[in-house]
């Protein structure tokens, strides 16, 4: 090849050859981990379109031949949980009702927590914050059975409302955690001058905090929906027939060994499952990643 | 006087959210180590009866191998998360177009639930479905895949699917750390001619020391606490091949009627949890509060 002047400039052809092909390379590489990391996703979509004749004959990387609405409708209003044939449709309702009011508790009792352990410290109030803290990584094997014996004495084992009061108490940590993170970085002279001028603890956090915390808001209540809607461990644990949130629907409806396996209502049901969820990453994955690494880098 | 109630506020306001700490979080711990000590079968027993419990524990076959499971488990899920997670974040730091886009699907697993991908990837990793069948149609017809029911290989199906489902988290985490790596420095290094590959050994990665250690500790407390990964997967089995502490647990607390059992399990789990937790938080706390 000869060495003539290339567009880049007066720099030599191998020269200018090398780092396009290391671009490339990274480009390559990187798209051989999206298609990885998306493959189960196509994999749930592609094969919720199938009919189960073309799943038996085709490979389970394939495209569909058509859109096959039928099974969504099935996963949606007929699939079996056991002996109930009813589709995902009131384990769904169950999860609404299970994550809204914990989520609202958990995020207000969060914001006016966060504000005391910034702005009014008082003796002992890092090591309540530490003992808050320690909370969310406590691993809830060791809840449960106390737990199962407190909801029964109060009279809402196996409920909604158990559920709801479950997920409360042990969102409370993170809401905190989150709400202190973000009111700590506002200044103190704020707060005395407010102070100075009269305003009380209630109307400081109205006026004054609770105006700037949209953003943390909005993080906090992604995590906690996100959390509640994927918990699994509680759902199985607390709930009865009927009251099952829909993680542990579907995996009943998955794992239910009567009849002849609908791998494509099985995969339906699973995207239904994830749609709030996966709706919420989609429109505001920003918060969502600022919420799970402001989890894991604490303090 | 009303001087004197203002001054409480604060305090009666966190008041309710302590109280409930105490009771739900310690309490209950406290409960649960207690019961641990008991001979406490389907019913709570408040006699207390030794270590009983955690000889029983160390005796049987089902627990060593949720211990064996999560040895295995935890160290490969550590160390391949991590080495994934770095290498992506690296190759994303390249000024990549559509960086966001691929940060986006190397992280939405941590936004579902494994019981909703899992469902997919038991269909992938079952060998009448998924890959064996998928490369067997190709001619290959002696291609082998059985990882997910085969007792001896199944708990490597759980790594491979914690793996893609946390790597990204960790990407994202080293990301950050990347981005705050002081810029003029890694100029200063190219003018005076250094190798790309110098400049990560020798200056980046040092000081990404705590993100490493934020990442190990997160992981390591996802694989102690691991369960819809199990649940969603191979349910235990085969028999009770994949079992880790924290289905051991749910089994005997749930389906066994064995609290006592139950109750030393996650004792142990407890433990673990805080071997690694405390320390963290301990350091982490003092140094943000000076």
């Amino acid at each position: 090849m000869v060495n003539k002047k290339s567009s880049a400039g007066s720099i030599g052809f191998v020269e200018y050859l090398i780092p396009k092909i290391q671009r490339i390379g990274i480009y390559l590489v990187l798209v051989v981990f999206a298609a990885y990391y998306l493959m189960p996703l196509f994999v749930m979509l592609t094969t919720s379109l199938k009919s189960l004749e073309e799943i038996r004959t085709g490979s389970f990387i394939s495209l569909p031949r058509g859109i096959d609405l039928s099974s969504w409708k099935i996963a949606w209003s007929e699939a079996c949980t056991g002996v109930k044939c009813q589709g995902l449709r009131p384990y769904m309702l169950n999860s609404f009702l299970i994550a809204v009011p914990a989520v609202a508790i958990s995020t207000m009792v969060g914001a006016i927590n966060g504000y005391v352990l910034s702005h009014w410290k008082f003796r002992g109030a890092n090591l309540i914050f530490g003992m808050m803290l320690f909370g969310c990584f406590v691993p809830f094997q060791v809840i449960l059975l106390p737990m199962a014996i407190v909801l029964g004495k109060l009279g809402v084992a196996g409920s909604i409302s158990g559920l709801v009061l479950v997920h409360v108490v042990y969102g409370l940590g993170f809401t905190t955690l989150f709400f202190r993170n973000y009111f700590v970085t506002v200044s103190d002279e704020i707060t005395r001058a407010a102070k100075i001028d009269g305003a009380g603890f209630f109307r400081i956090f109205y006026s004054i905090f609770l105006p700037l915390s949209a953003p943390i808001f909005v993080v906090t209540i992604i995590w906690q929906f996100t959390q509640i809607w994927n918990d699994f461990l509680f759902g199985v644990s607390f709930s009865q027939a009927g009251t099952q949130p829909v993680t542990v629907a579907l995996n009943n409806i998955v794992n239910s060994t009567t009849g002849v396996k609908q791998y494509n209502v099985d995969m339906a049901a699973a995207i239904l499952a994830a749609l709030p969820t996966l709706l919420v990453y989609i429109l505001a994955g920003k918060y969502f990643i600022r919420g799970l690494t402001a989890g894991a880098v604490k303090g | 006087m009303f001087a004197r109630f203002e001054k409480q506020i604060p305090k009666l306001v966190l008041a309710p959210s302590f109280s409930a700490v105490l009771i739900f979080v310690y309490a209950f711990m406290a409960w649960t180590v207690y019961i641990a000590f008991t001979k406490s079968t389907i019913m709570p027993m408040y006699k207390l009866n030794g270590v009983l419990q955690f000889g029983r524990l160390a005796r049987s076959p089902r627990w060593e191998t949720a211990i064996e499971n999560l040895f295995i488990f935890g160290i490969l899920f550590i160390v391949i998360s991590t080495v994934l997670g770095l290498f992506l974040a690296i190759l994303l730091d390249q000024r990549i177009r559509s960086e966001g886009a691929l940060r986006s699907i190397f992280l939405y697993p941590m936004a579902l639930s494994f019981i909703v991908t899992g469902t997919a990837w038991k269909w992938i990793l079952n060998p009448g479905t998924g890959i064996e069948a998928f490369v067997r149609s190709w001619g290959f017809s002696s291609f082998k895949f059985d990882w997910l029911v085969n007792p001896d290989f199944a708990i490597y199906t759980i790594v491979i699917a914690g793996v893609w489902q946390s790597a990204g988290f960790v990407m994202a985490l080293f990301l950050a750390g990347l981005r705050s790596v002081n810029q003029e420095i890694i100029y200063a290094a190219m003018v005076d001619g250094i190798s790309t590959r110098r400049i990560y050994t020798k200056i980046i990665l040092p000081s990404m020391a705590p993100v490493f250690m934020s990442a190990v500790i997160v992981l390591s407390h996802l694989a102690i606490k691991s369960f819809d990964l199990v649940v969603a997967l191979t349910g235990g089995g085969p028999g009770y091949q994949t079992d880790l502490p924290a289905t051991f647990m749910y089994a005997m607390a749930f389906s066994r009627g064995d609290l006592g059992q139950a109750a030393a399990s996650a004792t142990v789990m407890l433990m673990t949890v805080v071997a690694i937790i405390v320390p963290y938080l301990y350091s982490e706390l003092r140094s943000k509060n000076g």
